[in-house]
């Protein structure tokens, strides 16, 4: 049955801190952190600003070491940074060197794939986000949602077995967040990968999530492992549902009774870093 | 694109800017107008100037003067740009290296060139290579210098994404630093470029024969007054020229930062 519960699991985490920052500055920013995800499932991470959870994605993406405990992706511990692992942040990393076809095309060219396949399955994938004849645009030429919308492409074009996704909508205006849900649920009824998608943002996880995992400001522990049971295709009717409101309701309460101190952001790369400095 | 008929042609004002110089030049010089401080008492006029450049290009002279100076400037500026970008990349890649090369740099940083005439001559076996290596200094600081700013400046958010993309180490250098630092570089190497023909004259004081450079010292040293300004309206211009070169060929290298900034 162990052998069983391990392989169906595609995350695990148990015991699991990170410490962020150095010598004196030094703090928890996950504390003892404890869950499972079982593979395709869609999991939120929803909490106040500051309260390590995308410290947490960072962990599972590879770019910070846990302190404590441990964390398993499809049963080994998570390494460095990988492509089976795909990683979309709030802001977008797009090469503003590279135009948008090139910019999907990116994960397959790191694993040798020649021109002409990278192109054809950067033109599918471009397809599935909505993004077709726009390939030989610059990423500086797209709008917000257009620029997250390649950012998925991306990732999706390396087949991740876990895709994690740092806020991705926090940016966008309210009709294009919506639309941007919508979507990505689109997506991810026909490919069903499994995602970790952090926001603080209620309305936001209850509409997209399976499972939401609510943590408490720092150190950020998970106070609640709530199921969300809508049925599935969703649309935008289900928000005002009185279950729906029922579920916000009590979201609501759960972080009204941890809120307090505002804390700065943290990022999947640890502490925001000043910009650095000129030597000339 | 509003009111662009209004406005005068491109190179009106530049143009006509240069032309008040000479006129200033011509009127200062005729007049031997001597402000206490400066005196134009000796200086040559733009008629004596313009009269010694006929010399020089109706003489056999001049082509081997062109072909000798930018044939170091480029060799010298060819290693600096090589070595500044390979080394800055290395420096700014490598917090170890920054530690390990930097400071003995900081410290050469500041040696005119003219300083380095006695060593370059002992160090190199002929005087064209110690030439070729005062220019080269002229160079290098600026595009190493820039080249470190350049990849230290690099998004760290964009590394990031580049490994959970796949992408290794060398491959991080390829993709993501050299281009995020590339418009970085481009800017070092048109100051570089600069510097290197600053560095001309100095370097060809060790010339036995040949060189723009060299025409002007020696010029100077017989007293052709005419010869000298020719000398150096020839430097700023083969400056100005090829400084402008390498920004065209770097706007052409970096189509996307422009097209950024002008969003």
């Amino acid at each position: 049955m162990n052998a069983a519960a391990s392989t169906s699991s595609a995350v695990s985490a148990s015991n699991l801190s990170i410490h962020l920052g150095r010598g004196a500055d030094r703090f928890e920013a996950v504390q003892n952190v404890q869950f499972n995800i079982r593979s395709g499932e869609f999991i939120c991470i929803l909490g106040p600003s500051g309260c390590g959870k995308s410290t947490l994605l960072g962990a599972l993406a590879g770019h910070l070491q846990p302190s404590g405990g441990q964390l398993l992706v499809d049963g080994k511990p998570v390494g460095g940074p990988g492509p089976d692992r795909g990683m979309v942040f709030q802001q977008h990393t797009l090469f503003p060197w590279r135009n948008v076809i090139d910019n999907v095309a990116f994960g397959l060219k790191m694993r040798g794939v020649n021109r002409s396949q990278r192109l054809q399955q950067a033109h599918e994938i471009l397809q599935l986000v909505g993004l077709q004849g726009f390939e030989r645009r610059w990423p500086s030429q797209l709008s917000g949602g257009m620029q997250q919308r390649v950012e998925i492409a991306r990732v999706l074009i390396n087949h991740p077995s876990l895709l994690l996704m740092d806020e991705p909508f926090g940016a966008l205006d309210a009709q294009c967040r919506m639309e941007m849900q919508q979507l990505l649920l689109e997506i991810w009824g026909r490919i069903r990968t499994t995602v970790v998608f952090v926001t603080h943002d209620i309305d936001e996880a209850i509409f997209l999530a399976d499972r939401i995992l609510v943590m408490s400001p720092r150190p950020g522990r998970i106070i609640e492992d709530l199921r969300v049971d809508f049925a599935r295709p969703r649309d935008a009717e289900v928000v005002t549902t009185p279950e729906f409101m029922h579920l916000k309701r009590h979201c609501l309460e759960l972080l009204r009774h941890e809120q307090g101190r505002a804390l700065p952001r943290l990022s999947p790369l640890g502490i925001p870093t000043a910009e650095p400095q000129a030597i000339i | 694109m509003r009111g662009t008929f209004l406005q005068p042609p491109k190179f009106l004002i530049p143009g006509l800017s240069l032309i008040a110089c000479v006129i200033f030049w011509h009127l200062a010089s005729t007049y031997k107008l001597d402000l206490g401080l400066v005196s134009f008492v000796y200086v040559p006029s733009p008629y004596a100037v313009a009269v010694a450049a006929g010399e020089l290009v109706t003489s056999s002279k001049l082509l081997p003067h062109l072909t000798s100076s930018l044939s170091r400037v480029f060799a010298g500026y060819g290693a600096a740009a090589l070595l500044g970008i390979g080394i800055g990349l290395f420096i700014g890649r490598w917090k170890l290296m920054e530690s390990v090369l930097l400071p003995p740099l900081e410290v050469l940083r500041p040696i005119p060139a003219v300083a380095w005439i006695p060593l370059a001559i002992l160090m190199f076996p002929s005087s064209e290579l110690s030439m070729i290596f005062i220019t080269f200094t002229g160079a290098l600081f600026p595009i190493l210098l820039n080249t470190i700013h350049g990849v230290e400046a690099v998004d760290k958010r964009l590394v990031a994404s580049a490994r959970s993309l796949g992408a290794k180490p060398w491959a991080i250098l390829r993709e993501i630093i050299l281009p995020g630092a590339a418009p970085s570089i481009i800017t070092g190497l048109t100051i570089g470029m600069g510097t290197s023909w600053f560095c001309l004259v100095t370097a060809e004081m060790i010339s036995g024969q040949w060189g723009i450079g060299y025409y002007t010292w020696e010029s100077y040293l017989i007293q052709r007054y005419p010869d000298i300004v020719v000398g150096m309206l020839l430097i700023g211009i083969l400056g100005m020229g090829s400084s402008f070169l390498i920004k065209v060929a770097g706007r052409f290298l970096i189509p996307w930062y422009h097209l950024r900034r002008n969003v």
